[in-house]
């Protein structure tokens, strides 16, 4: 027993060290009771972009949004529904031109009222390409964008002709094609408001965003804490039911569910996944695993010919049906992923598009079938996969060994798969961008806005922003043609439905599983509740 | 002494222009930065051009690299990409750091030290093989078992310390942390003093020293240590070094926001700015520390002088 003469002999020298300077830490516990004054602590990554709207496209920056702004609509945090937040309404007869009427009394936190200009000067500002800001191709449908942020050389307008300020609470808004769910789409960060400080003395916003959500920014350190408080001027109906946040910056996920453990965090949202094994016993019900509009799938390069050849699919659902989903997501991932049975996610319902099973017997483990597939389809290309992933965040290598692992054995071949790490993301994300890959490579899809068509557009259109592997379809396109032209919207998720079955029949992508957002949180909370992006709802939450 | 010291300083020139290449030509091997800056999607190709150009991402590495160390000497060392200065980064990340290496340097000073006279004297006795017994032990397991043990003992079954540290990191905060860096190097210290210590009680200047009738703690201290001290301090010299760099393990352990962390984020994010100026100052340190223990000798031992 080295460790432990080594913990007791440690321990004592650190004991003798504490006793010296009066141990530190002591709770720091709020006593606000249960009148929703009380501050919650929350873990945190350091956001990656600067802290704007149009320029933040990931979680620990969402999260920060989610807080501190309000768009025309919102998305419901248990369904997943746009519902309509500063939207009076949205009008349109033919799905390509839209009346919007602001509500008015909104104001922003600093006093400056919420109106339709704050908006369109908001949208202009992200689509324009001198602001580099990242979530820019939202705009992407609005007329006039091609002039704001051409794809190569400089801008030759700084606004977008396709939006007009018609009075202090109505603007028009027209699309360059049909798009029968764009009001749904406005639910996203991106489409926030923006007061006019964002604009006049932008480094002074940058340090400590003011926004119109129900929570105001009191002091902002980068990489390492922000302090959010419930803004008492807030109008909305979804008012802060806590007297504040503190979210704080966490290095590893592993010390932030220690802390947790010991009483020093309020709320984890991303439990490390070697404590998934621990954090049932941990926490009991106060440990959260509910479905995200997360897919994860393995993409193939369809710019390489050996993967883009007649007979090939039936190698790529050889390769699906090869895969042991239900025993990967159990062992490996202790049932935070649900085995896929579609190509979008379970958050959409079956209302929103979401089809369960619809890929049928294809992603079912079937090792004798997979093999018979994959000789039919001429072979493995090369006689060897390699799933290309990155080997730096996300834990991804387990998996890939374990799908190699599966694959292996069905097939009866010890060399049928193998993983291929790449060190960096960048890195990653870099070769694939140069359309450097020569057989399947991670893709994960994190959706913008609960729609089927975020699920199926991006991706797999031909030239989509997402498409990594160049898949491209007539069939598939012109089905989302017509499903994004169809102003009705239940006709709408039909033919988008029938467009993913083009993906199924093709395997354009092999579905692996459905993420789920995991969260863990401290005895003093209450009405603690994931949202379909895998975002504590923590407006929400009572601290106690 | 002065021209030693010159020399010296002129010396880094060199050093510390092919640190900063080397480091600047690896962390452009690993290719574009700006693929991985817009998630899971490919960055649109305008924008993805227009930020390479804003970072300089655009020309040739040995053009880069001059205009960044054109740069370095008017102290601007360039943009993270989070749009923060990485001079504002390291004026958060350095204190921090300097702070626990100070807790770490005091702990191997003062125990390694105190231990490694204690045993240099009583060589053989059970006190002796007992610390030698325990500093195998510290120096055979790795530093992140010691802190994630001490964090998990200490933090959360008997609630004495808080498993993280706050984004101030006050010096009571940081003595766990500061426990489990020096742990290692605090063993060495110990084993070099005891070593050290054993070989000096048997010179002639101690005999003459105790035949002089002094007293003992006066043979020991002035005599005795002092003689002995030479190779600790080298040690601990390049240890200051090796401290801010590599406290990246404890660092991330106790959620520590100093150099490692900034360093280890730098690199996942493949932001070159960030890396190549917390490196370029961590080069700077180990310099300058050496050099720092070089002048030391002097004091210690006055037959060492420098021409």
């Amino acid at each position: 027993m080295r460790g432990a003469t080594h913990a007791k002999w440690a321990a004592c020298a650190a004991a003798v060290a504490l006793a010296a300077t009066a141990c530190g830490g002591g709770g720091s516990s709020d006593s606000g009771g249960g009148d929703g004054s009380a501050v919650l602590s929350a873990s945190w990554g350091d956001p990656q972009n600067p802290l704007e709207p149009a320029n933040t496209n990931e979680v620990q920056g969402g999260k920060v949004l989610d807080m501190v702004f309000r768009g025309l609509k919102r998305y419901d945090p248990k369904t997943g529904k746009a519902e309509d937040m500063l939207a009076d309404k949205i009008e349109t007869t033919d799905s390509q031109n839209f009346t919007v009427t602001v509500k008015s009394g909104w104001k922003f936190s600093n006093g400056e009222a919420v109106t339709a200009k704050s908006f369109v000067d908001a949208w202009n500002y992200g689509a324009s390409l001198k602001n580099n800001q990242k979530n820019a191709y939202f705009f992407g449908y609005i007329e006039g964008y091609d002039k704001v942020h051409p794809d190569s050389g400089s801008q030759s307008a700084t606004t977008l002709t396709g939006l007009k300020v018609t009075g202090t609470d109505t603007f028009t808004i027209k699309l360059t094609q049909k798009f029968s769910t764009f009001p749904d789409t406005l639910g996203y960060a991106a489409y926030s408001p923006l007061p006019s400080t964002f604009f006049s003395d932008h480094a002074a916003w940058l340090k400590k965003p003011v926004g119109n959500g129900p929570y105001t920014i009191s002091s902002y350190t980068k990489g390492s804490q922000m302090k959010l408080v419930k803004w008492d001027g807030y109008t909305g109906t979804d008012k802060a039911q806590n007297g504040g946040v503190t979210l704080k910056v966490y290095t590893d996920n592993n010390t932030a569910y220690t802390d947790l453990m010991a009483g020093n965090l309020d709320l984890v949202d991303d439990i490390p996944a070697s404590q998934l094994k621990n954090v049932k016993s941990d926490l009991g019900d106060r440990y959260i695993n509910t479905p995200a509009g997360i897919i994860q799938t393995l993409a193939f390069p369809y710019y390489d010919k050996n993967w883009n050849k007649s007979g090939s699919e039936k190698v790529r659902q050889g390769l699906s049906m090869a895969i042991n989903r239900d025993q990967i997501t159990t062992t490996i991932f202790q049932k935070t992923r649900t085995p896929a049975t579609d190509w979008t996610s379970p958050v959409l319902g079956t209302e929103g598009g979401f089809q369960d099973g619809l890929c049928g017997d294809s992603c079912t483990y079937n090792p004798t079938e997979a093999k018979k597939l994959v000789e039919e389809g001429g072979g493995l290309p090369g006689g060897q996969v390699k799933i290309t992933y990155n080997a730096d965040t996300g834990s991804h290598k387990e998996w890939v060994d374990a799908v190699c692992n599966s694959i292996n054995n069905a097939l009866g071949n010890d060399k049928a798969c193998v993983g291929n790490p790449v060190g960096t993301f960048a890195d990653f994300r870099n070769q694939i961008g140069q359309h450097k890959m020569t057989g399947p490579f991670r893709a994960g899809w994190q959706m913008d806005y609960p729609l089927i068509q975020n699920f199926l557009q991006p991706l797999y259109y031909t030239n989509a922003s997402s498409n990594d592997g160049q898949w491209s379809n007539k069939d598939f396109d012109k089905l989302v043609d017509q499903a994004n032209a169809e102003t009705d919207t239940s006709k709408a998720i039909k033919l988008f439905q029938q467009a993913e079955g083009v993906v199924r029949d093709n395997m354009a992508a092999i579905p692996l599983w459905y993420q789920n957002g995991s969260a863990g949180y401290s005895e003093r909370l209450s009405n603690v509740a994931l949202n379909p992006f895998s975002v504590p709802v923590y407006n929400e939450i009572k601290a106690g | 002494m002065g021209r030693y010291v010159v020399r010296r300083l002129l010396q880094m020139i060199p050093v510390f222009i092919g640190a900063t290449l080397l480091i600047f030509l690896m962390v452009n091997v690993m290719g574009d930065p700006v693929a991985g800056l817009c998630g899971e999607r490919q960055c649109d190709p305008a924008t993805a051009a227009q930020l390479k150009r804003e970072f300089g991402l655009d020309k040739p590495v040995w053009q880069q690299y001059l205009t960044y160390m054109g740069n370095v000497f008017t102290g601007d060392f360039g943009t993270a990409f989070n749009g923060q200065k990485v001079t504002e980064l390291m004026a958060t990340a350095f204190p921090v750091t300097i702070r626990l290496t100070i807790v770490a340097i005091v702990f191997e000073v003062v125990i390694g030290i105190t231990l490694g006279v204690l045993t240099g004297l009583k060589r053989g006795r059970p006190v002796d093989t007992t610390v030698l017994l325990l500093t195998l032990v510290v120096i055979s397991v790795p530093t992140f078992v010691t802190g994630l043990l001490l964090q998990l003992l200490l933090g959360v079954e008997w609630g004495w310390i808080k498993p993280s540290v706050s984004p101030e990191a006050t010096f009571s905060e940081l003595i766990v942390p500061g426990l489990v860096l020096a742990s290692v190097s605090l063993a060495y210290v110990t084993r070099l003093t005891r070593t050290s210590i054993a070989e000096n009680r048997r010179s002639d200047y101690v005999r003459t020293a105790v035949a002089k009738g002094l007293p003992r703690h006066r043979v020991i201290i002035r005599h005795l240590l002092r003689n002995s001290l030479i190779p600790v301090v080298t040690f601990i010299g390049t240890d200051i070094g090796a401290l801010m760099g590599g406290a990246i393990v404890t660092e991330r352990i106790f959620n520590i926001h100093g150099v490692g962390y900034q360093l280890y984020q730098g690199i996942v994010r493949q932001n070159t700015q960030t890396v190549v100026g917390f490196v370029t100052v961590l080069v700077l340190v180990f310099l300058i520390a050496n050099l720092l223990v070089d002048l030391l000798y002097a004091v210690l031992d006055p037959r060492i002088r420098y021409a």
